[in-house]
């Protein structure tokens, strides 16, 4: 019997806040261990936890970002159970009235190949909650020791419906809610410093029917290759347990990552007893439906409407949009320079390549410049260069070279034509004498040329571009050439 | 409610993780099925479509504005206290998932 | 020394005022009284004379500058074990903090500190506040002063007799079924449960959230008007405190407010299981304020007899969770025989909590169980909001409501100590208020043939406070009960 796969994720993401979720201890990623506490984050006796309303807003834009309902109450429960790394042994978070409830998740799935756009479809969300990190647990040889900086962070738990199908589904989820959930500025969701956790379900059915098999949950999967292998791994498991006719057990399982395999967390019974009662110490949350709609009214574009956009409107391909769409601040440094010159393909191909290679290589060096909006080129740059080029006065080749130039000084490319005297030469007597020159010196090249052979042409321009160091106009030098060995 | 209610002491220890002696459990666990079987007076009243009362009075929408750090404690505070430290986190016996 | 330690805070601060006395001879008068004394009353779990005396000496020095505060400049107010205080033990009576410090004041502290009064030792009571005697204190058995043989009161019960016993001027206790009322009255003392919320719970290490409050012990209403004047306010590290409304100027109102008030009392309190010299003895004091020209009403507070399950089901519910922060790891008891992760917790808290307290969590912990919710926690919430309605009901009634404090005078110690239901009935008098939010007030209205105090209850509107101490001081001022002292 074939059998198909359903699956489901459940994503914790650390939001953004400069401090914790009930108290004012600040948070960040890296600090020494145990600096960034205070009583209530100790869960010392006598301390009471104060919602942080920051936490409030960013998880309700993020829900809206989503396309979830923003409930007009919300409350807090507590979690009950046991562990090192928890300061009140019960965690505070939302089990009956969650922040934001249902919402969908539009997703692009892998093209044929790299270049082409793949199908898009939506995932449902369940829906998303508040809660609160635990600390940190570091096992050595025979103890562990316990950092409870992380203890206190505030975590939207984002649960969807078990509406994906396969591993590929799962991924590009993951990848599209990644690059929305940045674009609202909620997380930086950098999975290497827990900023965004994935646990899986998965079950597994006979093809064609609607009930739902038993599912397994696997948990820590911290980054998006393990998400992938581990939902692989379980489809193919549970696959050959049901077609060696046993039955799936529901229970925990934990990824390895260095055996590339998981292992079930011995369950012991009570594990899921969680005890849920509503916390008597935070009172209920009333949204101000006007600060919603005001929220709702400053979200930012969703990154698969503004690919959409980008193609229809600026006429630009896949390959250009599907590197541009995912980054934000790309995007409006994008839209920003074509304030200044309206060449959208042009300004995109600078951006995605060459502003991206500058930038990669300089984040190389150790200059950590990954981030347009840190580095000296503004869109005004980009902009500038892209009339001056298509104004004939330099060159796409010298364009280049005033590129890179910019990128370090930040100086106007303009002004970098100016000081280099980079302008394009249109002097087309001395011109013409340097092609007569060239042509009379590769005599070769004419001979291919003239049985044919357009790209022979190439060897002649390259030493009237040498002589002129650049500047002469390319397309009047294609034209002269042909002139003059068609003359001849 | 059960009718005779019985408290499965050995499942709720564990779970409230309180280790006790044979002898413990069993004096608990005649007291609290006495405790339980006065619990049933609870039954005696209809609730229906009565909202559960989880805080004394209706105040909502209490929180901290302005997401300003306030000072932290020094780790020394967390290690004086702790039963076991080193190098400024608490050590406990190892921890096996 | 004319018997200082036995004054009233209005007494000695005209004295101060006046130049008659000083803080340091008041605190050395507690001091001496509580060195005669407490070997017998044993009150005190421990104590600082030199921190006192210094506190005493910069009182005496603000005064000397004509800076002195207020009332309670310069007054020794004694400290339940269960409310925080710099640097001081703060072990709830119980072995699992035997150790700990409080590295932070309670806010009610903060407030006592701002108001000039002299924080002196840390008073006994129940483990973690379970208990309604006193008894089940990890470190020793406070005895009831007007009878060595016989039990405080409790859980507040080391706050009761030392208040009794002239070992403090005023003491603090907390109070989340009666645990303030229930000594005052045992110990012939005046004890006050405020509005929920209306003094801050930070730093009052949690027993059950949604019902423990702070409250002063004092000679006379006036006296405990005065403490909860200093002490109550909203407070930014509670979310569950509140601003009062109406009349907070509560001393003031004392000599304004004459009544006649229009006085309910439910005859559900004056049936089964009372005493009948309590019985009598308050139904005397109904005399008297009908004597007085007020109206008393039969009123029906019908769903009383529920309050007791349903206290004990949320209460433990709450404490079950509450408590599970007492686990080893950070702070208090660690088992030697601690080996894992499982051991350390069962292992330490099996050793660190006493008998009452692991009742209470086994039974906290069984009706929040999986499958129990429903049937007990649900529905003793919903109970909670009938036993609110009624107190609602009666209110468009009458001004205040009149009661015995507890269906008994003091016991004799281990008289039910085996009988953990007993014990719980003997809280039926007081825990309906808690339930329901009210304010309340235990004040002494005579005594028992065997000469054991005997306490009258006022029971409140929520925020009315200005009533509820003009209609205690009424009764107060009308008996000379409060004078009586008892021999040591």
């Amino acid at each position: 019997m074939p059998y198909e796969a359903v699956v489901g994720l459940e994503i914790h993401v650390q939001i953004k806040t400069c401090t914790k979720m009930f108290t004012a201890a600040p948070y960040q990623y890296g600090a020494a261990p145990n600096t960034l506490t205070d009583a209530v984050v100790l869960g010392l006796p006598g301390t009471l936890p104060v919602l942080n309303y920051a936490a409030i807003e960013k998880c309700a834009k993020l829900g809206l970002m989503l396309g979830c309902e923003i409930a007009e109450v919300c409350k807090w429960d507590r979690k009950n159970y046991f562990y090192p790394d928890s300061p009140k042994n019960y965690q505070l978070t939302q089990n009956e009235e969650p922040l934001c409830v249902g919402g969908k998740v539009e997703i692009e799935l892998p093209g044929p190949s790299r270049n082409v756009e793949g199908d898009h479809r939506w995932v449902t969300l369940n829906r998303i909650h508040l809660e609160e990190d635990p600390g940190k647990l570091t096992h050595e040889a025979f103890e562990t020791v316990i950092d409870f900086n992380r203890a206190g962070v505030p975590l939207a738990e984002i649960v969807t419906e078990p509406d994906m199908s396969s591993s590929t589904e799962a991924v590009a989820f993951l990848n599209c809610l990644r690059n929305m959930i940045i674009y609202a500025g909620v997380s930086d969701c950098d999975m290497e410093k827990g900023q965004l956790r994935c646990d899986a379900n998965v079950s597994l059915r006979p093809v064609g029917t609607k009930k739902l098999g038993t599912r397994t949950e696997i948990k820590n999967l911290n980054s998006i290759s393990n998400v992938k292998a581990a939902i692989e791994y379980e489809i193919e498991r549970q696959t050959s347990v049901l077609e060696g006719g046993g039955s799936i057990a529901q229970e925990t399982r934990r990824w390895d990552v260095e055996s590339g395999s998981s292992f079930s967390l011995r369950s012991k019974e009570e594990a899921h007893d969680y005890r849920y009662f509503p916390d008597p110490d935070l009172m209920p949350v009333q949204m101000d439906r006007s600060r919603i709609n005001e929220l709702e009214a400053e979200l930012p574009e969703r990154p698969l409407d503004k690919q959409r956009r980008y193609q229809e409107a600026f006429k630009l391909p896949f390959t250009l949009t599907s590197v541009l769409c995912v980054n934000r601040e790309l995007c409006e440094f994008f839209e920003d320079a074509l304030q200044t010159y309206e060449a959208p393909k042009q300004i995109a191909n600078y951006i995605t390549n060459d502003l991206l290679r500058e930038l990669s290589a300089a984040s190389e060096h150790g200059d950590s410049a990954l981030d347009v909006g840190k580095c000296k080129l503004t869109p005004a740059h980009i902009g500038i260069l892209s009339k001056i080029i298509d104004e004939g006065i330099i060159s796409k080749q010298i364009g280049k070279e005033v590129f890179s130039e910019m990128f370090v000084t930040g100086e106007m490319p303009d002004a970098i034509v100016e000081k280099k005297g980079l302008k394009q030469s249109d002097d087309t007597d001395e011109i013409e004498a340097l092609c007569l020159e060239a042509i009379a010196c590769n005599a070769k090249a004419v001979g291919q040329y003239k049985e044919g052979n357009t790209k022979a042409l190439n060897a002649l321009k390259g030493p009237v571009m040498k002589a002129t160091k650049g500047k002469a106009n390319p397309a009047m030098l294609d034209d002269l050439l042909k002139r003059l060995i068609n003359k001849g | 409610m059960s009718e005779t209610p019985h408290i499965d002491i050995d499942y709720v220890a564990k779970l409230a993780r309180l280790d006790m002696t044979e002898e413990e459990k069993s004096k608990l666990g005649a007291q609290l099925d006495d405790i339980l079987g006065y619990f049933d007076k609870l039954n005696s009243v209809d609730v229906e479509g009565v909202e559960p009362m989880a805080h004394a009075h209706r105040v909502t929408n209490v929180w901290r504005e302005g997401d300003q750090p306030d000072e932290t404690y020094a780790p020394e505070i967390l290690t004086g206290m702790a039963p076991d430290q080193r190098d400024n986190q608490v050590v406990v016996p190892k921890v096996v998932e | 020394m004319s018997d200082l330690h036995f004054k009233t805070i209005t007494e000695l601060a005209a004295m101060l005022a006046a130049g008659e006395t000083t803080s340091v001879s008041i605190t050395h008068a507690v001091i001496e009284r509580t060195a005669a004394v407490d070997a017998q009353v044993k009150a005190f779990l421990s104590s600082d004379p030199e921190d006192a005396l210094a506190q005493a000496e910069a009182s005496d020095e603000r005064r000397a500058l004509g800076r002195a505060i207020g009332s309670l400049d310069g007054i020794p107010i004694g400290i339940k074990d269960t409310l925080a205080v710099k640097d001081q033990h703060l072990r709830c009576a119980s072995k699992m903090l035997e150790n700990y410090v409080s590295p932070f004041d309670a806010t009610c502290i903060t407030k006592l500190r701002e108001a000039g009064a002299i924080i002196w030792g840390r008073l006994n009571m129940d483990e973690f506040a379970m208990g309604s005697s006193t008894e089940n204190s990890a470190f020793q058995t406070t005895c009831n002063p007007w009878n060595l043989e016989t039990i405080p009161g409790g859980s507040s019960g080391g706050s009761a007799a030392a208040m009794s016993a002239g070992e403090a001027i005023a003491t603090l206790g907390t109070d989340t079924g009666g645990s303030i009322r229930q000594p005052a009255a045992l110990c012939g003392v005046v004890g006050m449960k405020p509005t929920y919320g209306l003094i801050s719970r930070y730093g009052l290490v949690a027993f059950a959230s949604s019902l423990d409050q702070v409250g002063p012990f004092a000679r006379t209403v006036e006296d405990a008007a005065l403490l909860m004047e200093a002490m109550l306010g909203k407070d930014p590290l509670d979310s569950t405190s509140i601003a009062p409304e109406g009349e907070t100027n509560y001393a003031a109102a004392l000599k304004v407010k004459k009544g006649p008030w229009k006085l309910g009392v439910p005859q559900e309190f004056f049936g089964e299981g009372i005493d009948p010299e309590v019985k009598v003895n308050i139904e005397k004091a109904i005399d008297w304020y009908k004597e007085q020209g007020c109206e008393i009403v039969d009123i029906s507070l019908p769903h009383s007899e529920l309050a007791v399950p349903v206290y004990y089901i949320v209460a433990t519910a709450e404490a079950s969770s509450n408590l599970a922060r007492f686990d080893g790891v950070r702070y208090g008891h660690r088992s030697e025989e601690a080996k894992d992760a499982l051991t350390l917790f069962t292992k330490s808290r099996g050793e660190g909590f006493g008998d009452e307290v692991k009742r209470r969590i086994i039974l906290g912990t069984y009706v929040l169980s999986s499958g129990y919710y429903d049937a007990y926690y649900l529905r003793a919430q919903k109970v909670r909001r009938r036993i609110l309605g009624d107190f609602e009901k009666a209110f468009e009634q009458v001004d205040a409501i009149l009661t015995p404090t507890s269906p008994t005078p003091a016991f004799n110690r281990g008289e039910r100590a085996n009988d953990p239901l007993a014990m719980y009935l003997s809280d039926v008098y007081t825990i309906s208020v808690n339930l329901a939010g009210l304010p309340a007030i235990s004040i002494p209205s005579g005594f028992t043939e065997r000469g054991l105090p005997i306490g009258l209850q006022v029971i409140g509107k929520a925020f009315g406070e200005a009533d509820m101490f003009a209609i205690a001081n009424a009764f107060e001022q009308g008996h000379d009960y409060y004078k009586a002292v008892p021999a040591l």
